[in-house]
C-alpha cells in the first residue's frame, strides 16, 4: 500500500486541482493544472488527446511532480504538499482504458462526470484520454500551507533504501 | 512557438497584472536528480520592471542557475456540477539570489476569454498529431471512436430532420384537406424525403471539409459548424462518400417508386430539382453557398420542393395552395440556416463562403431576420385573406412572439457563439411551432370537411 503521510493522502482525496510539472523538450519545467485521483498507492491523472503535449513530455522524461497548493480546490484544507515520482502513460486504447482504470475514482471525486459522459457525442475528442500513473517517490509536506517553514520530507521506502 | 493551442509569448505588463490577481504562485524547477520540484509561495509583481518578487520558501532555495516556471491558477468548484472560472497563467524565466524572478515567456488560458469548447476545438490538430504518433508507435491505427448510434446521429445530423418533417407533413395535410390521402405513400414520402435530407447533409459536410471551412471553424455549436466527423477523424471522406451514396440511393429508390405509383412527371422533376439544389449547395461547380445563394437554395428546397413534392405524391397534380403554404416553412427554415450561419461567419469567410452574415453586418442581419420572419407570417395572413388558405391557419400567428425573442436575442448574443445557442434553439422551435400549428389547422379543416 501507499507510504504517503496521512495529511498528504487527505489532500489527494479531496483535491479538485493539482499542479503537475513535467520536464519539457528543452529541459525546462512545464506545469499543468489537472484533477488528481488516488487509489491509496498510486496517483492517477488523465489527459484528453486534445491537450496531450504533457503526455509527449512524460514519455520523453517520466520524472514529474504534483503540487497540491490551492485551499479552494482542496475543500478549504490549507495544507500543501509536493509529490515527486515517476510517471507512466497508459494509452493503449484512449477510448476505453481510462474508463476501466479511473472512472470510478473520478466519479467519486466529481460525480458530475456522468452527466458529461452522457454528452460524449458533443465533444468526442475530450473523452479520448490517456492515463498518467504516478508512482510517488518523494514528498514534501507543509502543514497549514506554511511554505515559510521547513517542509516535512519523506521518501518511498524503496527509494529510501536505494 | 506554440504550446498546446495557446500561443507562448513574451510577457507583458498585462501578464504581470493578471498574475497579481492570483493568491499565490507555484514555483517549479528541475532539481539535480532530474525531478521537478514545486513549491507554493506568495509574491509581488512589478509590472513596470517586469519582475516578480518571490517569497523564498524555507529550506528550499530557489535556484538561480536554471529556468523556473511560475504559475498562478484558479478554479471555482461548483458542487454537483463541476467547476468554472478556470484560468491559469504560466511564466518562465530565471531568478536572482534575492528570489526576484524575471520572466521571458508566458502562456495561459482563461475560459472567460476563450470558452472551453473553443479551446478544445483549437486543440483538435494536437489530438490528431498525438494519435498519429501513437499509431506509429504501436504499429496499429488508433483513432477516436463513437458508438455506431452516436456516430450515425452525428454524421447525418439526424436531429435536423425536423426541417424535412414540417414541409412534408404540411404537404400531405394540404392534400388530405383536398380529399387525397394514402397512408403508405405518405409514409414513403416522409422516409424518402428524410433520406434525401440526410444525404444532402453528408454531402455538404464532404465539400465543407474539402474546402477547409470545417477545419477553420473553431466555434462550432450543436446547431452550426457541420458534423465535424472528418475533422475529428471519426470518419474518412471516403466513408462519408459511401454513406452519402447509400442515402441518395435509398432516397432515389423511394422517389422512383412514388413516381411510378403516381405516374406524375412533375414529381420526378421536383425530386431531381431537390437533389440538384441540395448537392449544388456546396458542391462544385455551382457551390451556391459560395455565391451568396445558400439561403435561397434552402428556402427553395425545404419550401416549395419538399411541400409541393409531398402534395403531388398524394394528388398527382400541382396547385396554388400548397405552393403558398410552402413559402412559410421555406422562409422559416432558411432563417434557421441564416441564424446558424452567424457563429460560422468568420470561418465561412475564410473558406470563401458568401453567406449573408459574411456579407452584412449585425444590424442588417437582425433587420433581415425580422423582415423575413414577419414575411412568413404575412404569407399566412395573405393566404387567408386571398382565399387560398383556410382561416384556421391564422392560429399559427400565435408563434409570432418567438420571432421577437429571436430578434432580441440576436442583439445581445450576436458575437458569442455559445450563448447564441439558446437563440438558435428558439429559432428552430419557431419553425416547429408554426409548422405544428399549421398542421393542426389543416387537421381541423379535414375533420370538419369529413363531418360535413
Amino acid at each position: 500500500m501507499g507510504w504517503l503521510p496521512d495529511p498528504v493522502e487527505a489532500l489527494l482525496e479531496v483535491a479538485l486541482v493539482g499542479e503537475l510539472t513535467v520536464v519539457g523538450r528543452d529541459g525546462r519545467p512545464i506545469t499543468h493544472p489537472l484533477i488528481p485521483l488516488y487509489d491509496g498507492e498510486k496517483i492517477y491523472l488523465h489527459s484528453s488527446t486534445l491537450f496531450s503535449k504533457k503526455l509527449e513530455h512524460i514519455k520523453r522524461d517520466p520524472h514529474v511532480a504534483l503540487a497540491l497548493t490551492d485551499p479552494v480546490a482542496m475543500k478549504g484544507n490549507p495544507d500543501r504538499a509536493t509529490i515527486s515520482g515517476t510517471a507512466r502513460v497508459i494509452e493503449d486504447d484512449p477510448h476505453t482504458d481510462w474508463e476501466r482504470l479511473i472512472l470510478g475514482l473520478w466519479r467519486k471525486k466529481e460525480p458530475a462526470i456522468d452527466d458529461f459522459l452522457k454528452a460524449r457525442v458533443a465533444l468526442p475528442l475530450f473523452f479520448e484520454r490517456a492515463v498518467i500513473e504516478i508512482t510517488p517517490e518523494r514528498c514534501l509536506y507543509w502543514a497549514d500551507g506554511r511554505t515559510d517553514c521547513a517542509p516535512v520530507a519523506t521518501r518511498a521506502p524503496r527509494a529510501e533504501a536505494a | 512557438m506554440r504550446s498546446g493551442s495557446v500561443p507562448v509569448h513574451e510577457p507583458t505588463a498585462v501578464d504581470l497584472d493578471r498574475l497579481a490577481t492570483y493568491p499565490h504562485v507555484v514555483v517549479s524547477w528541475i532539481d539535480d536528480d532530474g525531478y521537478p520540484t514545486s513549491v507554493a509561495t506568495s509574491f509581488e509583481t512589478d509590472a513596470t520592471a517586469g519582475t516578480v518578487a518571490l517569497a523564498a520558501p524555507a529550506e528550499l532555495p530557489i535556484p538561480t542557475d536554471r529556468e523556473l516556471s511560475v504559475m498562478g491558477s484558479h478554479i471555482r468548484p461548483q458542487p454537483g456540477i463541476g467547476y468554472d472560472e478556470r484560468r491559469y497563467l504560466q511564466l518562465w524565466g530565471r531568478a536572482t539570489a534575492d528570489a526576484t524572478f524575471t520572466p521571458t515567456q508566458a502562456w495561459g488560458w482563461d475560459e472567460t476569454e476563450v470558452p472551453f469548447f473553443e479551446y478544445s476545438e483549437r486543440s483538435v490538430p494536437q489530438s490528431r498529431r498525438y494519435l498519429a504518433a501513437l499509431s506509429r508507435e504501436k504499429g496499429r491505427t488508433i483513432r477516436p471512436r463513437l458508438s455506431l448510434f452516436w456516430l450515425a446521429l452525428r454524421t447525418t445530423r439526424l436531429p435536423f430532420l425536423t426541417a424535412t418533417a414540417v414541409p412534408v407533413l404540411l404537404g400531405i395535410a394540404v392534400a388530405a384537406s383536398h380529399g387525397a390521402f394514402t397512408w403508405w405513400t405518405a409514409l414513403l414520402t416522409l422516409i424518402g424525403g428524410s433520406f434525401a435530407h440526410l444525404a444532402i447533409n453528408v454531402t455538404n459536410d464532404i465539400f465543407d471539409t474539402l474546402s477547409g471551412a470545417d477545419d477553420a471553424n473553431t466555434t462550432p455549436t450543436m446547431f452550426s459548424g457541420g458534423s465535424r466527423v472528418v475533422v475529428y477523424d471519426l470518419m474518412t471522406i471516403r466513408g462519408l462518400t459511401w454513406v452519402a451514396l447509400g442515402l441518395f440511393g435509398a432516397a432515389a429508390v423511394i422517389g422512383l417508386l412514388l413516381v411510378a405509383v403516381t405516374g406524375s412527371m412533375a414529381l420526378l422533376w421536383i425530386g431531381v430539382a431537390g437533389i440538384f439544389v441540395g448537392v449544388a449547395y456546396t458542391a462544385p461547380p455551382l457551390k451556391l453557398v459560395y455565391r451568396g445563394l445558400g439561403e435561397f437554395a434552402v428556402a427553395l428546397g425545404f419550401g416549395p420542393i419538399m411541400l409541393l413534392g409531398a402534395y403531388v405524391v398524394q394528388t398527382g397534380r400541382l396547385a396554388w395552395e400548397p405552393l403558398v403554404v410552402s413559402l412559410v416553412p421555406g422562409l422559416l427554415i432558411a432563417l434557421i440556416l441564416y441564424v446558424n450561419e452567424i457563429p460560422d461567419r468568420r470561418s465561412d469567410a475564410e473558406a470563401g463562403k458568401r453567406t449573408l452574415p459574411v456579407q452584412f453586418g449585425p444590424n442588417a442581419i437582425r433587420t433581415g431576420y425580422l423582415v423575413t420572419a414577419v414575411a412568413a407570417f404575412a404569407v399566412i395572413v395573405g393566404g387567408v385573406v386571398g382565399g387560398v388558405m383556410p382561416w384556421p391557419t391564422l392560429i399559427a400567428l400565435a408563434a409570432l412572439p418567438l420571432v421577437f425573442r429571436v430578434h432580441a436575442g440576436l442583439k445581445v448574443h450576436y458575437d458569442s457563439p455559445y450563448t447564441l445557442m439558446a437563440v438558435m434553439g428558439i429559432n428552430v422551435n419557431l419553425n416547429l411551432v408554426v409548422g405544428g400549428l399549421l398542421l393542426a389547422a389543416y387537421v381541423v379543416v379535414i375533420v370538419v370537411t369529413q363531418l360535413a
